[in-house]
């Protein structure tokens, strides 16, 4: 394609595109994010491809490869349009009915359409699905409809369109302002006010200025950014610069994982056909405002997400944090004023110029606006990539959207924001979900983590995985997060191995103080939140743990014990021939009994053991009943008696 | 450069714009604890030791003096209860690396502070990095850095710098808050694996 020279011809080009496509013409969608592909999707995309070749179809039929679609729990998942028939859990062998049946005979196949978990009925339409319809997907909807590696698609929907808007009828403070008013907040975790931040740069003295996008995402379980520059990387790229023409930029950063090289690609071929057709690069679009963006891989730090610690990584040192009294965006990157923003704040800003302060506020809490993106995982039926309006009840989150907790077990806690976030219970299920409402119970929004958790996972557990993840990721510069995360996390550990004793939680809540009021950065401060949260909570779990060696969710193996119930074993001696560890002392008739000495409390008996049977159970807290002495082990069965 | 008035521990101190709390402070002749700061290099703001409270419009909150940029009108505590419960804790997470240290032993006794609380696990550092930014950033050198992160945070000499230039210098070693066993400790390790100069003079080379 030529360089386009001003939003006319832009709007041209569009057209143009939009001409050649036929919107009754079949297109394939398969998802091919990261995510997909573990899944099977390439191979899928490739058998797609033989296929439609195959059956003499390619003149009649489109593939478009795109990002995630956010279900990632029944991916690779396939879009037929125009109809939107939608398949799921697609293997390469249900390739070839889906092209002759549903491509060239328009029949739906009825077994790789969703079936609703409660009324068992088989959806067709993707906006019909439970998990879809009650989103609010204005963010990452576009998903769906765009091959990451085309600009045309991205333009086809209208891309660039903001960027047009902006710099040919705006004013950059009238961008700022627009910005400002949407109230949009920071979307990678502290929620700061993105107009504000902006402000200070713009005012701030110097010519040299920076807009950086944080895609350091490295909360575990949380790739929401991930899907995002993967899936959608123009639309990151149009809200960077529009940024960077509001602050008066004209070089920009994205700082990606090295662990995220599908999202390095794609953002790299975004970047090289965006400067082809002067979306990026001199003069964009003929205004005269210039505009660079350089991707800078991270060496896997989680510290890194931290904005100053960023910063320092970029300028080529070890990813420390800095002292915040004067902010990055007065004194940033090599000292100039620089904007970081995370990946999803920055896709949020061509929706906010494109449609509007107005519209965005009209979504959301009263301090919270427009949408997030949650990464629902953990113990939940439906994991994936889920966006909600701001506001949205966490219930609805986990129970409409996400089909709550699968196996029959019990919700017990949801933690958000990520490692420093915190655990919420029951209770507080019907809380909205926004900046301050979370900060407010306990926990924080963060970038968007969202583990749900069942009854059988032991609290005090889970404040020391986090603990642990926490400890291994510090940068190691100040006291109070080395040094007492160091502590608090040997003092967790103990607890969860029955060596808990009186005064670990002051000692604890101690050293949580230090490092909320004395560490250097936010991940420092934040640090004794995974255990805070859950003593708040969950009090009474920290106190059986010390104080009657007892795990409660009967999770922590060196305070459980596994015991076969005499009056239920039926000497089916599955138990015992699975055991690795021949701890199993039984035989036919004879009622099994667990070696308590040679048991390492893998679980597998209580795995195995019939589900009619039941009979190996956990106990915590209570000593082992004494074996069934020897000469009262036989089992007299009563269909042999008669 | 304009002055700022600020009132530090209920004294009216002048400051030089720009400077820090920390400076202000020891020109008024007013005592702050410090482990990681030193006159001649940068700033570092990590041991925490140098916290205070300081007021401004109204609310109240900590700092750690070495980095904070002293402001017109603020008022500066260098102690109080939440101040000296903080040091403490800081002290005693230090002295179970370095228990025997005298400047962790004097501090522990102004604050009260228990060597015994955590448990030890000897390693002498205390990662206040004066080795590591007095060769950086006064001779220049480099020869001495940091590897890893969190708890597995070392200093470590880079044998090939080190070898050429840690003879004839050693001036981190009285730096050490922990009487530089540990710089010692590290450097013979690192150059155990180079000839010395004068052994190559001795073998004729």
């Amino acid at each position: 394609m030529p360089r386009i020279n001003s939003p006319a011809e832009l709007e041209e080009v569009r057209k143009e595109i939009l001409s050649k496509r036929d919107p009754n013409k079949p297109c394939i969608t398969l998802c091919s994010g990261s995510a997909c592909h573990a899944s099977g999707s390439r191979e899928v995309a490739a058998k797609l491809e033989e296929e439609i070749q195959k059956q003499g179809l390619s003149a009649e039929v489109d593939i478009r490869k795109t990002g995630c679609h956010g279900f990632c729990e029944r991916g690779p998942i396939i879009i037929i349009r125009p109809e939107e028939i939608c398949y799921f859990q697609i293997k390469p062998e249900d390739v070839p009915e889906i092209v002759s049946q549903t491509i060239k005979e328009k029949k739906v196949i009825e077994r790789l359409l969703y079936t609703d978990p409660n009324t068992k009925e088989k959806i067709i339409h993707e906006s019909e699905i439970p998990f879809y319809k009650n989103q609010g997907r204005i963010v990452f909807g576009s998903n769906v409809s765009v091959d990451p590696k085309s600009i045309e698609d991205y333009l086809a929907i209208g891309g660039y369109a903001a960027l047009a808007k902006a710099l040919s009828g705006m004013t950059a403070d009238a961008v700022l302002q627009e910005v400002k008013k949407a109230n949009l907040r920071g979307r990678g975790g502290g929620g700061f006010p993105a107009g504000t931040k902006w402000e200070g740069t713009r005012n701030a003295p110097g010519d040299i200025k920076y807009v950086i996008v944080n895609a350091d995402e490295g909360d575990p379980g949380a790739y929401m950014d991930r899907s995002l520059l993967e899936g959608n990387p123009h639309a990151v790229l149009e809200g960077l610069t529009i940024g960077a023409y509001a602050v008066g930029a004209h070089e920009g950063y994205i700082y990606v994982r090295q662990e995220y090289p599908l999202a390095v690609e794609n953002v790299n071929i975004a970047i090289k056909t965006a400067m082809e057709l002067g979306l990026l690069g001199k003069n964009i679009l003929g205004s005269g405002f210039d505009f660079t963006v350089k991707v800078h891989r991270g060496a896997g730090a989680f510290v890194c997400g931290e904005s100053t610690a960023l910063m320092t990584a970029l300028e080529g040192r070890a990813g420390e944090p800095r002292p915040k009294y004067i902010r990055s965006n007065i004194v940033g990157l090599w000292g100039k004023p620089s904007v970081l923003n995370n990946v999803e704040t920055w896709a949020n800003v061509p929706l906010i110029i494109n449609k509007g302060a107005d519209w965005f506020t009209q979504i959301g809490t009263e301090s919270s606006k427009g949408t997030k993106i949650f990464s629902l995982v953990g113990k939940i039926t439906n994991t994936g990539l889920v966006e909600v309006p701001m506001g949205t009840p966490l219930r609805d989150i986990i129970f409409k959207i996400g089909g709550g907790i699968p196996g029959g077990k019990k919700f017990k806690a949801v933690q958000t924001g990520g490692p420093s976030g915190g655990c919420l219970p029951e209770d507080a299920l019907d809380l909205p979900v926004g900046f301050d409402e979370l900060t407010k119970a306990g926990s924080m929004m963060g970038s968007g983590g969202m583990i749900v958790m069942d009854e059988d996972t032991c609290m005090v557990d889970v404040a020391r995985y986090f603990l642990e993840f926490l400890t291994d990721e510090s940068c190691g510069k100040c006291v109070p997060c080395r040094e007492g995360m160091r502590q608090m996390l040997k003092i967790l550990t103990g607890i969860t191995k029955g060596k808990g004793k009186e005064g670990d939680i002051e000692l604890l809540e101690a050293l949580a103080e230090t490092a909320m009021e004395a560490a250097l950065c936010a991940l420092g401060k934040s640090s004794p939140n995974p255990f805070l949260s859950t003593l708040k909570y969950f009090r009474d779990e920290y106190e059986a743990h010390i104080q009657e060696k007892r795990c409660p969710a009967l999770s922590c193996k060196e305070l459980i014990a596994f015991y076969i119930d005499p009056a239920k074993c039926n000497a089916c001696t599955t138990c015992a021939r699975k055991c690795p560890s021949d701890a199993i002392i039984g035989g036919k008739n004879l009622i099994h009994i667990i070696d308590q000495e040679k048991c390492t409390k893998c679980g597998t008996c209580f795995e195995v053991c019939p589900p009619k049977f039941r009979a190996v159970t956990k106990i915590s807290g209570v000593p082992v009943p004494p074996p069934v002495p020897e000469e009262a082990r036989t089992i007299v069965r009563e269909s042999k008696q008669k | 450069m304009s002055e700022v008035l600020l009132q530090i521990d209920g004294k009216e101190v002048k400051a030089k714009q720009g400077m820090t709390v920390l400076e202000a402070a020891q020109s008024a002749g007013i005592s702050i604890p410090t482990l990681c700061y030193h006159e001649k290099l940068e700033p570092f703001g990590a041991c925490r030791l140098c916290i205070v409270e300081v007021e401004s419009r109204g609310s109240t909150r900590l700092v750690v003096s070495c980095v904070y940029p002293v402001e017109k009108n603020i008022i500066v505590r260098t102690r109080s209860e939440k101040v000296d419960r903080i040091r403490k804790m800081i002290l005693e997470l230090q002295m179970a690396h370095a228990p025997d240290a005298f400047i962790l032993q004097d501090l522990a006794k102004e604050y009260g502070a228990d060597k015994n609380r955590f448990e030890k696990e000897p390693s002498f550092c205390i990662h206040c990095g004066l080795c590591v930014r007095y060769c950086a950033e006064v001779k220049k050198k480099n020869a001495i850095g940091f590897v890893d992160r969190g708890i597995r945070k070392e200093i470590s000499f880079i044998p090939e710098i080190a070898a050429k230039e840690c003879w004839n210098c050693k001036e981190c070693f009285p730096l050490c808050p922990t009487e530089a066993l540990q710089a010692a400790y590290v450097l013979v390790e690192a150059l155990a694996a180079f000839p010395s100069p004068s052994a190559e003079h001795a073998s004729g080379k």
